[in-house]
């Protein structure tokens, strides 16, 4: 045993770590603090990594685990606390000295060079000149780019520009980028959440491989299933704090999710009462110029129907083209039996029709303007304000729907960017709750918010539906699929290939569908 | 620097010139003319920035504002001359004289021909900002391309109209110089102009939605809002702010001139983000809009009190409008 810091006998002092003496710590960060103006982000902790280990660190939105990786990464600076790489005490004052140090951060949302091909973004600031000094060689960076992936066995054109590349050969990029800077501990920040199922499975190897040749991985990911499956050590932090740190062999995912949330959450997906009546949503051979292909299906009232698909299985375009974001080529929408002609948003949300979108950041909220504006946003006219808005009265309608779904804010009048992303997705809840619609789309709505919003998520979807609305559940996650939802479509290359109740279908049948090609 | 700091700043700024002003130019600063002169003064670009404010708000950017004030005013006086000119005699359009309208004396537009020749001036203005936000929202061209585009295009249409001399309109004075209850006329509109901005923007549904497009265009559209009407009304509406500062431009000099306006968009730009509004959309407000008009306006005229010349005050306004920029910068990397 590693001897415990003489202030391990405090009570919330974390179980920090049962490895043996004799293996090798990686990478240690001991005693890190860290305040922003009045909240303690974080307290004293210590976070030890094995060396060739993949360590996933888990936590609820807000637990600290970015602020701990931004010290690790020279981004933050910590008030106290020392960080060792390999034994080596380091300091890190800038984002270049940990780059130097070997630690390199893959960020959930890729930053690379869209225009430049993978070679040029491996090599960004680090260019190869050939035989003219200030010139560089496009032939020596495509090469040692190829003998990179090759040695690792990665898949990826060096010469390929990035912008057509999949969100999952730009994370296989990142990758590249750190192992050309020499990485010995990388750390990836929520990379799945974007994926498909199976780039998500090519990930997994790609970090196992890098295992494999002595690279640390630190691995932060709400997926708790990913994490379980992948792996060796978890650390938990909540509240700003180490509460707990093992063997992934010793955990399981009600375990973590106790950890993480201090409590038990015995039944994860909320329990349904939903009554399904008459068809509510029909739609009929729906098509669109982005992908959507003769699609057709029903959702009832009271119905919760899932959509499940790979990514760019044109999910998200048939919500799109029902909510008039794009054109429709051909099919039709009928709501309770009756036609709907939809060219823009205006018109579907006219007629009841409510889409949250996938990205709240990009297409849902106006981040800078007051909570309340965000959730009247699309509701003015029918709250009666056609021309004159009443803030008084705007306020008080804002400020009962938000209670009503309990939204944590510092105020009515704080900007949106001020709520963590749970309550950010409840604020674009919220409006869509005040525009009573009767169809609802929802589009990834757990997308990158922590596992108690997450189940308050499903809590309203269900008490939505309990109301007679409709809803369509696009979703990437299929355990949520199947824990909420009475029906599963399944989309493959913009074609609806499968129709199952919930009830009888099983994990492997929807990955199946959405996955393998169909002889017929 | 916290938000309130920031807040205040333009007006403590302001405060500060005014104070600094008064005690080292007591004389000449501190007189009733001296303020009725830069009041009135600062009406034309405070009236122009109310619609800039707004299109700055939607995250646009309006540069062809000062021909366009050039166009409405050489258009207003134009419809003048022409009116009077085409009824010497009627009494409707002209006063009658005794002396023919000719090269030696120019018709003289009765009220009646200057309230439409006024209207004139405000129709184009309005005219020309729907043309700016048809543009804008109908084929989804950049703001700074398409006024770029319009602001030498109608400062070339100002010049060909009168082969670039101006139209005279010597008894076209109201405007300018006319009186309403001890107040001047021009002040007052600028307060008119100034209310309805306010109200426009805190309690109209076109108001919140400026802000809305502004802050994130895309979430707009996807709630429900007709980006396109939204901008093409604020850009026409600003036309219309324009061509009301035309006018009163005009009367000013009692002269319709091809050059009116040259850099004007310069000056309320940056009036506008001086007072706390920003480039890139979803924030800024009236109130400051107006204290950055006023500080600009009093700074350039205790400049001339104090003997600086116009070159050195281009220096001057150029420096604070960085300053103002970089102080909300990091006032604002300080929020994060």
């Amino acid at each position: 045993m590693i001897p415990k810091s003489s202030n391990s006998s405090r009570p919330n002092e974390a179980p920090v770590f049962t490895a043996d003496a004799a293996e090798p710590v990686a990478l240690e960060m001991s005693g890190i603090s860290k305040r922003f103006g009045p909240v303690q982000a974080l307290s004293d902790v210590t976070f030890r990594v094995r060396k060739g280990t993949i360590h996933a660190l888990c936590g609820e939105n807000g637990a600290g685990k970015s602020t701990l990786m931004k010290i690790l990464a020279g981004v933050y600076r910590p008030d106290s606390g020392s960080t060792r790489i390999r034994g080596e005490e380091r300091v890190f004052e800038t984002p270049a000295d940990a780059l130097a140090s070997g630690v390199s951060m893959i960020y959930q949302e890729v930053d690379l060079a869209q225009d430049l091909t993978v070679a040029e973004n491996v090599f960004l600031g680090a260019e190869v000149s050939g035989f003219l000094p200030f010139v560089m060689s496009q032939h020596a960076m495509d090469a040692e780019t190829d003998r990179l992936a090759r040695e690792y066995g990665f898949a990826v054109d060096p010469r390929a520009r990035v912008g057509d590349l999949s969100t999952g050969d730009c994370q296989i990029v990142e990758v590249l980028k750190a192992l050309r800077r020499n990485a010995s501990i990388i750390v990836l920040d929520e990379p799945t959440s974007s994926l498909s199922e199976n780039e998500a499975e090519r990930l997994f190897a790609v970090v196992r491989t890098l295992r494999g040749r002595g690279i640390v991985i630190v691995y932060i990911s709400h997926r708790l299933e990913e994490v379980m499956g992948l792996a060796d050590d978890i650390s938990i932090l909540r509240d700003g704090k180490i509460v707990h740190s093992d063997r992934a062999a010793t955990m399981d995912i009600a375990a973590i999710v106790r950890h993480m949330v201090g409590r038990e959450l015995n039944d994860f997906f909320p329990s349904r009462k939903a009554v399904i009546g008459d068809v509510r949503a029909q739609v009929e051979g729906l098509s669109s110029g982005r992908g959507a292909q003769n699609v057709s299906f029903s959702v009832r009232r009271g119905e919760i129907v899932g959509m499940a698909g790979l990514v760019g299985a044109g999910r998200t375009e048939v919500a799109r083209a029902l909510f008039g974001v794009d054109p429709k080529t051909s099919g039709r929408l009928l709501l309770d039996g009756e036609l709907l002609e939809i060219a823009s948003p205006a018109d579907a949300i006219r007629n009841g029709i409510a889409f949250l979108t996938e990205d709240r950041k990009r297409t849902g909220l106006c981040l800078e303007l007051p909570c309340t504006w965000n959730i009247t946003l699309p509701n003015l006219e029918t709250l009666g304000m056609k021309r004159v808005v009443w803030p008084g009265r705007e306020t008080a309608i804002a400020l009962q729907t938000a209670t009503r779904i309990n939204i944590k804010w510092s105020g009515p009048g704080a900007p949106a960017t001020s709520l963590s992303g749970g309550n950010q997705q409840k604020l674009l809840i919220a409006r869509w709750l005040l525009a009573n619609s009767r169809f609802l789309i929802f589009d990834e709505p757990t997308r990158g918010i922590d596992v108690g919003a997450k189940r308050e998520v499903y809590t309203l979807m269900n008490a939505l539906a309990e109301e007679g609305r409709a809803i369509l559940f696009i979703s990437s996650e299929l355990p949520e699929l199947f824990g909420v939802t009475d029906r599963i479509l399944v989309m493959r290359r913009g074609r609806l290939v499968g129709d199952l109740k919930t009830s009888e279908a099983t994990p492997d049948k929807v990955m199946h569908l959405a996955a393998v090609e169909q002889n017929s | 620097m916290n938000a309130f700091m920031r807040k205040i700043l333009p007006f403590a700024s302001l405060i500060i010139i005014v104070v600094a002003l008064s005690i080292l130019r007591y004389d000449t600063f501190l007189s009733v003319d001296n303020f009725v002169n830069v009041l009135s003064r600062s009406s034309i670009n405070g009236i122009v920035a109310m619609g800039m404010t707004a299109i700055i708000i939607s995250g646009g950017i309006d540069l062809s504002v000062g021909a366009m004030l050039a166009l409405s005013g050489m258009v207003g006086a134009w419809t003048m001359l022409s009116l009077a000119g085409s009824d010497p005699a009627g009494a409707l359009w002209a006063v009658p004289s005794d002396i023919p309208a000719g090269p030696g004396r120019p018709p003289e537009p009765t009220a009646l021909a200057m309230a439409a020749g006024t209207l004139a001036g405000m129709l184009t203005g309005t005219f020309c900002g729907f043309v700016n936000g048809a543009l804008i929202s109908k084929l989804r061209l950049p703001p700074f391309i398409v006024t770029l585009g319009t602001m030498s295009s109608l400062r070339g249409i100002a010049y060909v109209m009168n082969d670039g001399q101006p139209h005279n309109v010597a008894t076209y004075k109201y405007l300018g110089e006319g009186m309403v209850g001890g107040v001047r006329v021009c002040v007052l509109l600028v307060a008119l102009v100034a209310i309805l901005a306010v109200l426009g923007l805190r309690y109209t549904r076109l108001g919140r939605y400026t802000y809305a497009i502004g802050s994130n265009r895309e979430a707009a559209f996807h709630a429900g809002i007709n980006v396109d009407r939204c901008l093409i009304w604020i850009y026409t509406l600003t036309g219309l702010a324009v061509g009301i500062a035309a006018m009163i431009a005009t009367s000013r000099t009692v002269s319709a001139q091809p050059t009116a306006g040259k850099e004007l968009e310069l000056d309320v730009i940056a009036a506008v983000v001086i007072g706390g509004a920003s480039l890139s959309g979803g924030r800024g407000t009236i109130i400051g809009t107006i204290i950055g008009t006023l500080l600009i306006s009093f700074l350039r005229n205790g400049c001339t009190l104090l003997g600086i010349s116009t070159n050195v005050q281009l220096i001057v306004i150029g420096a604070i409008i960085v300053a103002a920029v970089t102080v909300d910068q990091l006032a604002r990397a300080k929020a994060e």
